[in-house]
């Protein structure tokens, strides 16, 4: 150990949990690295295991289950590829955004990460019209089900993307949390919303090109 | 190895086959045997009873002889000895199970090949004659069956017509319907050998068609209209039972099938049908 | 290293008073204690519900208890022993106490997370026990919730139920990634993978199946809440839905759920016999190899709960075969563990002796389970007391015996304390003979015609059915030589020094109850966790 500010009893008041986790996670363990990074992967492959399954169910309905008579599920393929596009653009700025924070360049970071967010918060927009536009509703069948479970469970995750990146731009202004040298909650953000985008490019090819 | 001991090894080994052996072919665990399919199926409970008798007593017998032959004893604090693995001795107890398992999953499939199972029921042109006044099916892809145990293939197929019940399980009961004779009854009458073919439905929960004594277990899935074919092969009276937990009287659940002979059969049939009555 | 004299510092750093275990705290060792104490008291709440069920058993009459209390009974028992007993116990209690020190840590890899993942589990609990008395009804459709049957039931208990399980799975998933992380990450350098205990690998491949699983087992849960709240028909046949694929999704979780209870058994098995057998652990490579084995195989064997679902023939016959498989890598270790035993110096104390029943115990269930493989075999007995005999063996049999014989192993790692022999071997007779009286004859009930959850049965049955009431009274009494045991030697237990085993994983190479920080000074570098008889465990001077 090279360093051993000791871990202290959670119990007493005077300690706040920030310090104690930062002893224990971070400084303590220096000589092993970051591992929070890891962390949040091992995460971001149980999250994607859930979209898995809902996949899996959606293709076995599509496989199995014939549309009832007399219900409509009929997609429009035009916004959806923009918003496609919007997204796998998105992620391109995010790294931007990265690599010049990683540089030092904290105000270009900001710039990127800000058009980031507005390209996600386009993509939302674009799903709400889509949603609005639609001819069927969430309990009307089957498919339209799944359609919005998926595309709303995915929407979750943007949105929390979206936050995440305004927290995360706020945060490299002078004096914020984030600098050259410690950046892990914009690396975090950015391992989140390339899971994002790559879970809407599954989900766009499955439930609107196949 | 030493001769005595590899001749202890190969006499333990064989007392513990033959145990296996006797166990498997004289201790019942099953209720009688009622329908065409049931004695495959006893034919393989004996080998599997026959091999996890084997495998049990020797694993038991093995470790509580090491319990006590390596105990610990009084004032003995010294450690045992320092052997950290053995290759080929590893090897070995890998190549028995597997080679167990592959035996017994090849025989188990060949068994459920002579009971019907692996007959494709999806198979529409198969089942076409299924598809007849199903009113259930409308929701489904037309003829489209779902099922268990299918009539080819099995052991002993008579010739013969199929005699066809339709099935309603419903919370709490089975309900069945003869289509030729226009009979509607609780409880199930079959002839012994002829083939019955069940058309099952469920109203409203997932339900299961056991009879113990058939060996054959079905469930009743809502919107899957299912299949399940038997022959009875001794008369008399068994009980049905609901084996998936249905809602609070599932356990009441229970109707009989009544085996008859086909006299007997007919004699039922006679009585109870408003066709012949009414000439 | 040297040992220090416990009583330099075991005054001054270790944190004072009950009230810590009451509070958020980020001591791995602490929060195994909560996960263990709170999993028990759980444990004994899924056991009086358990009495329940075999009261209304000793007649074949439904006459204890209303039909739908029954039904909620037997859900609220499934439920509380797999989500709160079993799985954060084996997982979370020894799981926190253990992985630190057996990878040279200070704590867990995510301290934080590891506090949230268990103050989840309180409330959850609380949660699903309270919807019986709250909500108006408790979910009175099984542990596996099939829909339609959860779709008509009492909605508010369901949706409750749901919820209860997505917060445990939640705590589970966190739990997993903090297990992953600790065991990959934060090992002491210099030590290497192949050197770890096996309980390390135990629960590394335990926490991947948690990873890769239980996010399913919550989104079908999300699923199935919308048809119940929204009305949607997902899995409503009604609307158009499919029961099946739910069935699919639930045991794509609920199969590998069961290895998440049993691997972690078999690592702590493995610590157990090498240090009472004074044996170095056999055949530690194979042993790594089947633990994988066994996770990747417990991954793609979850339809054959479903042999009766009208699943296509093909799927039958594949997923018979891959269960059946699975047979092989539990067989090497089974013999691997008779192997260890073969020719050492076997202490039969308490810890043993619930050791040596779980594998009594679980060759039986194992073998029972590699006959429900079989297709044919299955289609007789699925859903009959054959099953629920089979079940209770691995499970109970399995790891509830283990998480007993880990206690007699680690009570005085956790209160420096060594539990009382003979009221433990009392513990162990009463739980032996009470468990194989209450599960053995319900193999027998099943195969000739007794379905699982019911209220009423054939009067055919009656006598085994009261046999195995009797049992479940022994097993029942057989709690209190334990508590007695834990309270009387918690308050006045003989002294057990750091290491009254001799043992040489290094958990033991510290005092007992360990320091916060675990060692004083650097974590020491143990790679031979199981040499023993090879003259350089160090601790020999301790006692011997």
């Amino acid at each position: 150990m090279t360093s051993t500010a000791p871990l202290q009893d959670s119990g007493s008041p005077n300690l706040s949990p920030d310090a104690s986790h930062a002893a224990a996670a971070g400084q303590d363990h220096a000589e092993h690295g970051d591992f929070r990074l890891f962390g949040l992967a091992t995460f971001l492959v149980a999250d994607g295991m859930t979209f898995a399954g809902f996949f899996a169910a959606y293709l076995t309905f599509r496989a199995v289950n014939p549309l009832q008579e007399g219900s409509t599920y009929e997609l429009e393929l035009l916004l959806p590829t923009i918003n496609t596009v919007v997204l796998i653009i998105s992620s391109f700025t995010f790294h931007r955004a990265g690599k010049e924070c990683r540089g030092g360049n904290l105000g270009a970071s900001r710039l990127w990460l800000a058009i980031t967010g507005a390209l996600g918060a386009i993509f939302l927009a674009g799903q709400m019209v889509e949603y609005f536009s639609l001819p069927f509703s969430l309990t009307d069948n089957l498919f339209a089900s799944t359609f919005y479970a998926l595309t709303g469970f995915h929407g979750l995750h943007v949105t929390l993307g979206v936050i995440c990146i305004a927290i995360v731009a706020l945060q490299t202004r002078r004096g914020g949390r984030i600098s050259a040298s410690d950046h892990f909650g914009l690396e975090a953000a950015e391992l989140y919303w390339h899971f994002v985008d790559g879970i809407w490019v599954v989900l766009y090819g499955i439930l609107y090109l196949l | 190895m030493p001769i005595r001991t590899a001749l202890a090894v190969l006499a333990a080994t064989t007392a513990l086959v033959l145990t296996g052996l006797w166990v498997g072919n004289n201790v019942n665990m099953l209720p009688l045997d009622a329908s065409s399919n049931a004695p495959t199926y006893d034919a393989l409970f004996k080998v599997l009873f026959s091999i996890g008798t084997m495998l049990f007593l020797g694993i038991v017998i093995l470790l509580v002889y090491s319990m006590f032959r390596f105990r610990r004893r009084a004032g003995d604090f010294s450690d045992g000895l320092a052997i950290e693995g053995n290759l080929p001795l590893e090897i070995v107890w890998t190549a028995i199970p597997a080679v167990v398992v592959l035996f017994v999953g090849i025989y188990s499939y060949d068994i459920y090949e002579r009971m019907g199972g692996m007959v494709a029921l999806n198979d529409h042109s198969a089942m076409d004659h299924m598809a007849m006044d199903h009113s259930v099916q409308q929701a489904q892809a037309p003829g489209r069956v779902w099922g268990g145990i299918g009539a080819a293939g099995m052991d002993a197929a008579p010739s013969g017509p199929v005699l066809p019940v339709e099935v309603t399980a419903m919370q709490f009961a089975f309900i069945f319907h003869y289509p030729d004779a226009q009979i509607t009854s609780g409880e199930l009458h079959v002839p012994t050998g002829q083939q019955v073919e069940l058309h099952m439905e469920a109203r409203d929960v997932i339900h299961a068609f056991w009879v113990p004594q058939f060996r054959l277990k079905q469930d009743v899935i809502p919107g899957q209209p299912t299949v399940l074919s038997f022959t009875a092969t001794k008369a008399g009276t068994y009980p049905i039972v609901c084996a998936e937990l249905c809602g609070p009287y599932h356990g009441g659940m229970r109707s009989n099938v009544v085996v008859h002979e086909p006299e007997a059969y007919d004699a039922w049939l006679q009585q109870n049908s408003p066709i012949r009555t009414t000439t | 290293m040297t040992l220090a004299n416990p009583s330099d510092f075991n005054g001054s750093l270790q944190p004072q008073g009950w009230l810590r275990y009451f509070s958020f705290s980020l001591d791995h060792k602490v929060i195994g204690l909560q996960y263990l104490v709170c999993g028990f008291l759980f444990y004994l709440v899924g056991g009086a519900l358990a009495g329940a069920i075999r009261t209304e058993l000793a007649t074949p009459l439904s006459d204890f208890m209303p039909r739908d209390t029954y039904n909620e009974v037997l859900t609220l028992h499934g439920t509380v022993m797999i989500f709160l007993w079993i799985v954060p116990v084996v997982n979370g209690a020894f799981g926190n106490y253990l992985i630190p020190f057996y990878v040279g840590a200070r704590d867990m890899a995510f301290p934080r997370l590891n506090a949230v993942a268990f103050w989840l589990i309180p409330p959850a609990g609380i949660l699903l026990i309270s919807s019986y008395f709250i909500a108006g009804a408790a979910a009175q459709s099984g542990w596996t919730a099939y829909p339609p049957l959860s779709l008509t039931t009492p909605a508010a208990g369901q949706v409750v139920w749901i919820l209860s399980v997505l917060l445990l799975g939640g705590s589970s998933i966190f739990g997993g990634i903090n297990f992953i992380a600790t065991i990959l990450k934060l090992r002491r350098p210099g030590l290497k993978l192949m050197q770890l205990p096996m309980y390390c690998w135990a629960m590394l491949g335990t926490s991947i199946l948690v990873v890769l699983s239980t996010p399913v087992l919550a989104g079908t849960l999300i699923l199935l809440s919308f048809d119940i709240i929204a009305h949607t028909g997902f899995f409503n046949p009604s609307l158009g839905g499919n029961v099946v694929v739910y069935q699919h999704l639930f045991w794509f979780y609920s199969h590998p759920a069961v290895y998440i209870m049993v691997l972690p058994a078999f690592g702590l098995v493995s610590e157990i016999l090498p240090v009472h057998a004074r044996k170095p652990l056999f055949g530690y490579t194979t042993m790594v190899y089947s633990i994988m084995a066994i996770v990747f195989l417990g991954l793609i064997v979850w339809a054959h709960h479903m042999f009766t679902s009208g699943t296509p023939p093909w799927m039958r016959l594949f997923f018979t075969i891959a269960t059946s498989f699975i047979a092989v890598p539990t067989g090497i270790k089974f013999f691997n563990w008779l192997a260890t035993l073969w020719g050492g110096k076997i202490a039969l104390n308490s810890a043993m002796l619930f050791s040596c029943a779980f594998i009594v115990n679980f060759v039986f269930g194992g073998i029972t389970g590699v006959a429900l493989a079989q297709v044919p075999f299955d289609i007789h007995v699925h859903d009959t007391y054959f099953v629920v005999g089979h079940f209770h063996y691995i499970v109970y049999g399995g790891t509830v015996f283990v998480i007993f014989s880990s206690l007699y192993h680690w009570y005085p790692k956790f209160t420096g304390r060594l539990l009382n022999e003979d009221l433990g071997r009392l513990h162990f007779l009463l739980t032996f003979i009470g468990f194989n009286l209450c599960f053995a004859p319900q193999h027998w009930l099943g195969l000739n015609g007794m379905p699982r959850r019911v209220a009423e049965y054939d009067p055919t049955f009656t006598t085994l059915n009261q046999v195995s009431s009797v049992g479940a009274l022994l097993m029942a009494i057989s709690t209190i030589p334990l508590l007695i045991n834990v309270v009387v030697t918690a308050l006045n237990g003989k002294p057990a020094g750091d290491n009254p085993w001799n043992a040489l994983t290094p958990e033991w190479l510290t005092s007992s109850p360990p320091p916060v920080e675990n060692w004083i000074g650097e974590a020491p570098l143990v790679t031979e966790p199981y040499g023993y008889g090879q003259h350089h465990g160090q601790p020999q001077e301790v006692k011997a």
